[in-house]
């Protein structure tokens, strides 16, 4: 078990000893987004920028047009909570900067609303030259955080604050707008993004195992090519996120295969997310109370697709 | 070192203000009162301050000048193509489709302006990073920023005010193109920055005032640095400045000219009727 904050705080600082271009800004958040590894190791790369995000998230701009590829850090509602900075100094300058923003979802608990990222993904997903990803375990997350090293195109990576158990035993190369099919089964194709992989997984479990589980990191692109193949061949699609069921995971599905011919559009669509504003509460009581844990999520599939 | 100079006199100031005007009348939309108030200022950084190659403008070790008052281009675009970045046919073109020469800053259709801007108060955290990698790598170029009194009303100018002097950025000279108007009226009245010089020196910025358009004070003061501490210019501008009936106007802040003003500006700027 293992939070995805955690995996790329100690891959950024791993990364940092081969990677002389990073650097990476936080906004007095470094003990929760995890660069005070990276700080710790490398000061000189480490800009503390204090709470001032939007002045973090521009300059990041300015020093990802200057040959470095810059990390900027802060939980993901204050960082897309600069949404004009992001559009313009980051996007629209198409500067090397990514966006991490952790602390994603209902699941960071106890601070309540405020805290939570839950429509982050879909202010970001309107903007052009943009990608997304969300991992689902530490593997993941370590794979991610090598691959847009190396890709100079902005973007944003949802964290959690949450422990995650393990879905990838070993280091493999990520590859966007690819997603992973965790188990194969028929009819329903259950495709969740980080944290709520694992609870669609535990419902599938407790359903007996027969339906395909699908691990959507990539948030933007998608995945194309299985997205056909699922709304081609399935009865039910059904999406899970820990976001707002408007402008994440789920749309992005909704908006791919409503485009598709009719002959490929055989499967229905189901979206699980969060329906009203966040509360305070530990982490468990609140997925047992939206029902976004593996039992809750058996629930929910039960009564949707009456399978 | 590379550096390609303007011809920083008087009447090159009017013919390039000339220039400016037509370039906003064929786009038919801009926003002349500003490109008038910075173009002196913009002109003097071209008189061999600013270390660049019009055949090289991505030159890793160029100076940089970042327009943050976005606006303003009119008078950034007719001052690289007198340098040399691009053919003068070009600024005809301003704001049509398909040019380089967009309604705001583009670095990407246009490299030469650095920084996509536009949207006010973000060029300077811009600068300022690009100040940032220098001295991480080193570097000894110099990032230069334009920004607006207007634009001074942006929390995000004063988020800077605080990070740069953190940053002991002694390698970032910011000019306040302060002409005193923006659209909804006078700086002083709509929401004033007054006293300006006093704050920027309370945030320890090394603060230095000139008369924005008198461009041998100004060549001597963009040079000024102190070790240790980014620079503030408080340049005192006219909004308009050059044509008599722009003057001060603030409606000209964001309009273009018809052809009988185009004409009339252009016989004052010129000399004779056109």
């Amino acid at each position: 078990m293992k939070a995805t904050r955690d995996s790329f705080g100690e891959e950024l600082a791993l990364l940092g000893e081969k990677d002389k271009r990073i650097v990476v800004l936080d906004a007095d958040l470094s003990k929760s987004t995890k660069s005070e590894k990276f700080a710790k190791k490398f000061p000189d790369r480490f800009f503390e920028m204090g709470i001032a995000e939007a002045n973090m998230i521009s300059t990041a701009a300015g020093l990802g047009m200057s040959g470095k590829v810059a990390f900027a850090c802060s939980f993901g509602c204050f960082l897309t909570g600069r949404y004009d900075q992001i559009r313009m100094s980051v996007a629209y300058n198409r500067a090397n900067v990514k966006l991490i923003g952790t602390h994603a979802g209902i699941a960071i608990g106890e601070d309540g609303h405020s805290q939570m990222g839950l429509e982050d993904v879909g202010l970001l997903r309107a903007l052009p030259e943009f990608s997304i990803y969300q991992p689902a375990d530490d593997q993941e997350t370590r794979a991610i955080i090598r691959y847009v090293t190396n890709d100079p195109q902005p973007c944003y990576i949802r964290l959690t604050r949450q422990k995650l158990p393990t879905l990838y035993k070993d280091a493999f190369e990520f590859k966007p707008g690819l997603w992973s099919v965790l188990s194969k089964g028929s009819k329903v194709a259950l495709i969740g993004t980080g944290g709520l992989v694992h609870s669609l997984a535990e419902a599938n479990a407790k359903m007996g195992s027969k339906f395909t589980v699908v691990n959507a990191a990539s948030l933007k692109p998608i995945d194309t090519k299985l997205l056909t193949e699922l709304s081609a061949n399935y009865e039910w699609i059904v999406t899970a996120e820990d976001h707002y069921t408007i402008g994440g995971l789920g749309s992005a599905v909704a908006e791919f295969i409503a485009e598709l011919p009719a002959n490929q559009r055989k499967a229905r669509l189901h979206r699980i997310g969060v329906e009203t504003f966040g509360e305070s509460g530990s982490p468990e009581e609140i997925y047992r109370h939206y029902k976004l844990d593996g039992e809750g999520m058996a629930e929910r599939l039960k009564k949707a697709i009456a399978a | 070192m590379h550096t390609q100079r303007i011809e920083n006199t008087d009447a090159r100031a009017k013919s390039l203000r000339s220039t400016i005007l037509k370039m906003i009348h064929a786009g038919k939309s801009g926003h002349p009162g500003g490109s008038f108030s910075c173009l002196d200022i913009i002109m003097t950084l071209f008189d061999g301050i600013l270390r660049h190659d019009p055949k090289n403008p991505t030159w890793e070790n160029r100076d940089r000048l970042i327009l943050s008052k976005g606006h303003g281009v009119p008078a950034l675009y007719a001052v690289l193509a007198e340098v040399g970045y691009f053919p003068k046919d070009w600024l005809m073109t301003l704001r049509q489709l398909g040019s380089p020469l967009q309604g705001h800053p583009d670095r990407i259709r246009m490299p030469a302006t650095e920084a996509a801007t536009g949207s006010l108060g973000q060029g300077l955290s811009i600068a300022q990073g690009i100040a940032m990698a220098a001295k991480l790598d080193g570097s000894d170029y110099h990032t230069y920023c334009v920004i607006g009194d207007g634009e001074t009303q942006e929390g995000q100018i004063w988020e800077v005010a605080m990070s740069a002097p953190k940053f002991k950025l002694d390698n970032l000279t910011v000019i306040t193109d302060y002409n005193r108007g923006q659209i909804d009226g006078k700086t002083d009245d709509v929401m004033s920055l007054e006293p300006l010089g006093a704050k920027w020196k309370a945030f320890n910025w090394n603060v230095v005032e000139v008369d924005g358009h008198d461009r041998a004070a100004l060549k001597k003061v963009l040079p000024t640095r102190v070790a240790g501490k980014p620079t503030m210019i408080i340049a005192n501008t006219v909004k308009g400045k050059g044509v008599s009936f722009m003057e001060g106007v603030i409606d000209w802040h964001g309009v273009a000219p018809d052809d009988d003003q185009l004409k009339k500006a252009c016989s004052e700027l010129e000399g004779v009727s056109k």
